[in-house]
C-alpha cells in the first residue's frame, strides 16, 4: 500500500530552511535533577554550618599551613624577626652607657659594680632590672636597692645595712644589723668600740632579743662586756671582773630588770659574786667566790649558810 | 482497605515528624499553575485532633478543623513560589517528567526564599474524578459507655459501597455521631447509650492519580505527608466560619477543573469536580479569534468579562500577532465579541456546577451560600452571572490571611494552597486517625464465658 504523499516537486532544501526559521527552543526553566539535589544539599543544616564556618577557616588556614610547612621559610622568618628585633633594640635611644651608684661608700660601690659586672654600653632591653636588683640586694651590706634607667644612665640608689652588733666567732668578728643579718667582716674589735658585743653559736638569730636586753641593762651598761648565747637558746650576760648573769630562756628581760632592781637596793653586783643564776625565775642562785664563802663561814661560825638565803 | 489505612497512617506520621522538625512544604499541583509554600511552625501545637491525642485521651475529640483561628498565630509562611504548570491537565498528571520538573522548579524557588531544606510535603490536586459517598455505620455498645474503641468500631462498621475498580479513598471523615435517639454529636466518647451510629463522608479518586503524584513528589526527594483534594482545601480557606457551620458551597474555578465542595457544621459533606475551567475559556478565545494561547490568555486577563454593556461595543481590542500577515496581525475586535466568546463557556461551567450541586441535594441545606473562588472567578461580572445560574446568595471569596504570605499570593487563585496550610496545621480527623478496632475473638469469647459463668452461679 502506498502512503498518501504528493509527488515531490522541489529539492529537499525547504525543510532545512523551515527548521532554521523556527526560533531556538526555549531553555527549560526547571532546574536539572543534579542542580536541584545540589541546592538541597547546600541548604541542609550541616552544610550551611560547614559553608559559613568551615570554609572561611579552611581558606584562611590552608595557605598559611602550606607556607609554613617549609622549614627553610620558617627559619628565614625567625631570622628576619630576630634581626628586626636586634635593630630596634640596638638603637641609641635604648642604649645604657653609664651606671651611677648613690648612697654607698666607695668600697660598697666597687662591690656593687663587681657584683653586677655589666659591660656598658648595653641595650636597655637586655637589662633585667628585677634580676639586677636581686643581685645587688644579695650583697650583705645592702639593705635595699632602687634601680632606674633614665636618659641612658642606670641609676642605682643603695640603702646600706646599718650595723648594730659585733658578733665574735671563733675565726673572727662580724658586724650584724638589728635583725641579725651579717653586714661585714670586722678586723678588730677596736674598729667599732661603740657597738655591743655578742658571742656564741646562733647569737645572730636572736639579735633582736640581744638588743632588747642590752637596752634593758641600763645602770650596769658601763660594766657590760657582752652577751653570750648558750646552747642556742638563752643568754649569759658577762660583766667585767668575770662576773656572769645567767638569764632564763623565757622572759630574760624581766629577770634582768628584777636583778637590776636588786642590785640598786642591795648592791648585789658589786659584791664578790661571780655567777648570778637567774635561770629559774622563782629561785635565783648566787655563786660566791671561795674567798667570799670562807669569809661568810667565819662570820657565821661555821653555821650552814644555805638556809638563810 | 488495610493498605490504604496503613499508607494514610504513614503519611500522618510523616506529617507529625514534619511538625516536630517545624517545617513542611505545601504543594498545589494545579492545571495552570503550581504553587509551593513552606510553612514554619513557631509554637507548640495544642493537641486538637483525636488521632493526635491518643496518649492523653482525656482531651480532644473529633475536632472541627479550622475552628481555632487563633491557631494560625502558630505558623508562618517562610517560602513561597509559584510557576506555570506543565504536564498537568484537568487537575491530574498527564506527563510525569514534565510535572516533576515543574514541582522541582517551584520547590527549589520556595526553598531558596526560605533558605532551608524541606523534606516533607503535603500535596493537593483537583482532578482525578472525585466521588463523594455518605456512609452510615451503626454498632451496639458492649458496655453502656462510648470508648475510643467504640468510635473506631463504628467507623469500621460503615457499610462500604462498591467504589469501582482502581479507586482510592482520599478523605474519610466522620461527620456526625448519633447515640440512641440523639444525633449531631461531635464527640460521643464517654457518653452513655446503647447504640452508636456515625455518618462518614468518603471521597474517592482514581488511584493512578494519587500514585502518579506520589511518584513525582518522591522523584523530587520529598516525602509525602498528606494528600488532599483541592476542592476541600479551597472550602477550608475561603469559607468563613459561619458559612462552614450553617452550610455553604465553595466553587473553586481553577484552570483545568472547577471543584465543588459543600460544607455544613464545619464538615465537608460533598465534593466533586467539573472538568472545565479557565483554560477552556482561554482555548475558546484562542480558537475563536485565531490567536495563540498565550495571547488569548492575555486578552482574557486584560479585557475579559461576562456581562456585555453598550460601552463594550465601542471598546476595541487590538489583537496583535507575529504571523507576518499584516491583515491578520492588525485585527481589532470589540469587547462585546470577546464577551460573546467567554460567556457561553462560563455559563456552561456554572450550569455543570449547578447540576452537581443539585445532585448533591444542595437545595436542602438550611443556608445556601455559594462562594466563588479560584483564578477563573476573577473574571469581571462573574458574581452577577453566577447569581443567575446558582442562586441569589453568591459571593466572591478570597482565602483567609495567614502570616508571612506574600501579597502576590493572596488572591483567590491561591485559596487551595492556603487551605493546605490550615490542613497541615489542624487536619480534620479521618478514619485512619483512629486505632483500628482490635477484634480479639479469644479475649471476647473468654469474657463471654466469664459472663455466662457469673450469670449462672
Amino acid at each position: 500500500m502506498q502512503p498518501l504523499v504528493a509527488p515531490k516537486r522541489y529539492h529537499d532544501t525547504s525543510g532545512q530552511r523551515l527548521h532554521s526559521a523556527h526560533p531556538a527552543p526555549r531553555r527549560d526553566p526547571a532546574p536539572s535533577r543534579g542542580s536541584y539535589r545540589l541546592q538541597r544539599l547546600l541548604l541542609s543544616r550541616s552544610m550551611q554550618i560547614l559553608l559559613r564556618l568551615g570554609l572561611p577557616i579552611f581558606v584562611v588556614v590552608l595557605p598559611i599551613a602550606i607556607y609554613f610547612s617549609d622549614t627553610a621559610r620558617r627559619t628565614q622568618i625567625v631570622t628576619v624577626v630576630q634581626e628586626m628585633k636586634e635593630v630596634i633594640e640596638g638603637r641609641p635611644e635604648y642604649q645604657v652607657t653609664l651606671m651611677s651608684i648613690d648612697g654607698a661608700p666607695q668600697a660598697l660601690t666597687d662591690g656593687v659594680r663587681r657584683a653586677l659586672s655589666l659591660e656598658l654600653p648595653i641595650s636597655s632591653f637586655d637589662l633585667d632590672l628585677a634580676a639586677l636588683r636581686a643581685q645587688i640586694e644579695n650583697l650583705d651590706a645592702v639593705a635595699r636597692a632602687d634601680l632606674r634607667i633614665k636618659a641612658g644612665v642606670l641609676h642605682v640608689v643603695i640603702v646600706e645595712r646599718a650595723p648594730a652588733l659585733v658578733w665574735r666567732l671563733e675565726d673572727g668578728l662580724q658586724l650584724l644589723d638589728a635583725t641579725g643579718r651579717r653586714v661585714a667582716l670586722l678586723r678588730t674589735r677596736n674598729d667599732r668600740v661603740d657597738l655591743p658585743l655578742i658571742a656564741g653559736l646562733g647569737a645572730n638569730l636572736a639579735a633582736p632579743e640581744a638588743l632588747e636586753l642590752l637596752a634593758a641593762a641600763g645602770p650596769i651598761t658601763p660594766r657590760l662586756r657582752g652577751l653570750v648565747r648558750v646552747g642556742e637558746r638563752r643568754w649569759d650576760m658577762v660583766l667585767d671582773r668575770g662576773q656572769r648573769i645567767l638569764l632564763p630562756q623565757h622572759e630574760p628581760k624581766k629577770a634582768l630588770e628584777r636583778l637590776i632592781a636588786l642590785d640598786q637596793a642591795q648592791r648585789l653586783l658589786a659584791r664578790d659574786v661571780p655567777v648570778i643564776d637567774l635561770r629559774i625565775t622563782a629561785r635565783p642562785v648566787l655563786k660566791l667566790s671561795p674567798q667570799a664563802l670562807d669569809l661568810l663561814r667565819r662570820e657565821n661560825d661555821g653555821h650552814m649558810l644555805e638556809t638563810q638565803l | 482497605m488495610k493498605d490504604l489505612y496503613n499508607a494514610q497512617r504513614a503519611m500522618r506520621n510523616m506529617r507529625r515528624m514534619a511538625m516536630q522538625k517545624g517545617v513542611i512544604a505545601l504543594l498545589d499541583v494545579g492545571s495552570s499553575k503550581m504553587t509551593c509554600l513552606i510553612l514554619r511552625f513557631d509554637g507548640e501545637m495544642c493537641p486538637i485532633s483525636l488521632g493526635e491525642s491518643q496518649a492523653d485521651s482525656s482531651a480532644g475529640g473529633p475536632s472541627f478543623s479550622g475552628s481555632n483561628r487563633a491557631g494560625q498565630a502558630l505558623f508562618r509562611i517562610i517560602g513561597a513560589a509559584t510557576t506555570k504548570s506543565r504536564g498537568v491537565g484537568f487537575g491530574q498528571i498527564e506527563v510525569m517528567n514534565e510535572t516533576e520538573r515543574a514541582i522541582r522548579t517551584v520547590v527549589q524557588a520556595a526553598q531558596k526564599m526560605a533558605n532551608l531544606k524541606v523534606d516533607q510535603a503535603i500535596a493537593c490536586f483537583s482532578g482525578a474524578e472525585p466521588r463523594s459517598y455518605g456512609l452510615v455505620g451503626e454498632i451496639q455498645l458492649h458496655d453502656s459507655f462510648v470508648s475510643e474503641q467504640d468510635v473506631a468500631r463504628v467507623l469500621a462498621a460503615c457499610d462500604m459501597p462498591n467504589l469501582g475498580t482502581s479507586r482510592d479513598v482520599l478523605h474519610a471523615q466522620p461527620v456526625n455521631f448519633s447515640l440512641d435517639a440523639r444525633t449531631g454529636l461531635g464527640d460521643p466518647r464517654g457518653q452513655s447509650g446503647n447504640r452508636l451510629a456515625c455518618d462518614l463522608h468518603l471521597l474517592t479518586v482514581e488511584d493512578n492519580a494519587v500514585q502518579n503524584l506520589a511518584y513525582c513528589v518522591k522523584r523530587c526527594d520529598l516525602e509525602l505527608a498528606g494528600v488532599a483534594s483541592s476542592a476541600y482545601l479551597s472550602g477550608l480557606s475561603s469559607l468563613v466560619e459561619d458559612e462552614q457551620e450553617l452550610g455553604a458551597a465553595c466553587i473553586d474555578m481553577g484552570g483545568g477543573t472547577t471543584g465543588v465542595s459543600v460544607f455544613i457544621k464545619k464538615h465537608m459533606i460533598f465534593a466533586d469536580s467539573v472538568m472545565m475551567g479557565g483554560d477552556h475559556v482561554t482555548s475558546d478565545i484562542s480558537r475563536g479569534l485565531q490567536v495563540p494561547l498565550a495571547m488569548a490568555e492575555k486578552i482574557k486577563n486584560m479585557h475579559g468579562g461576562v456581562q456585555a454593556t453598550g460601552m463594550d461595543d465601542r471598546e476595541m481590542i487590538e489583537i496583535s500577532g507575529d504571523s507576518g500577515d499584516w491583515d491578520k496581525d492588525r485585527r481589532q475586535i470589540s469587547r462585546t465579541e470577546l464577551i460573546g466568546i467567554i460567556r457561553p463557556r462560563v455559563e456552561e461551567i456554572l450550569e455543570e456546577t449547578r447540576v452537581r450541586l443539585d445532585a448533591a441535594g444542595f437545595e436542602h441545606l438550611p443556608s445556601q451560600q455559594i462562594v466563588l473562588t479560584g483564578g477563573a472567578a476573577q473574571l469581571p461580572g462573574m458574581d452577577g452571572l453566577a447569581c443567575k445560574i446558582l442562586g441569589q446568595r453568591v459571593r466572591l471569596g478570597r482565602p483567609m490571611r495567614i502570616n508571612g504570605l506574600p501579597q502576590a499570593l493572596t488572591g483567590p487563585a491561591f485559596s487551595s494552597v492556603v487551605g493546605a496550610c490550615l490542613f497541615a496545621v489542624q487536619p480534620q480527623d479521618e478514619w485512619w486517625d483512629f486505632e483500628a478496632p482490635s477484634e480479639r475473638y479469644p479475649a471476647r469469647s473468654l469474657k463471654r464465658a466469664l459472663k455466662w459463668f457469673r450469670d449462672n452461679w
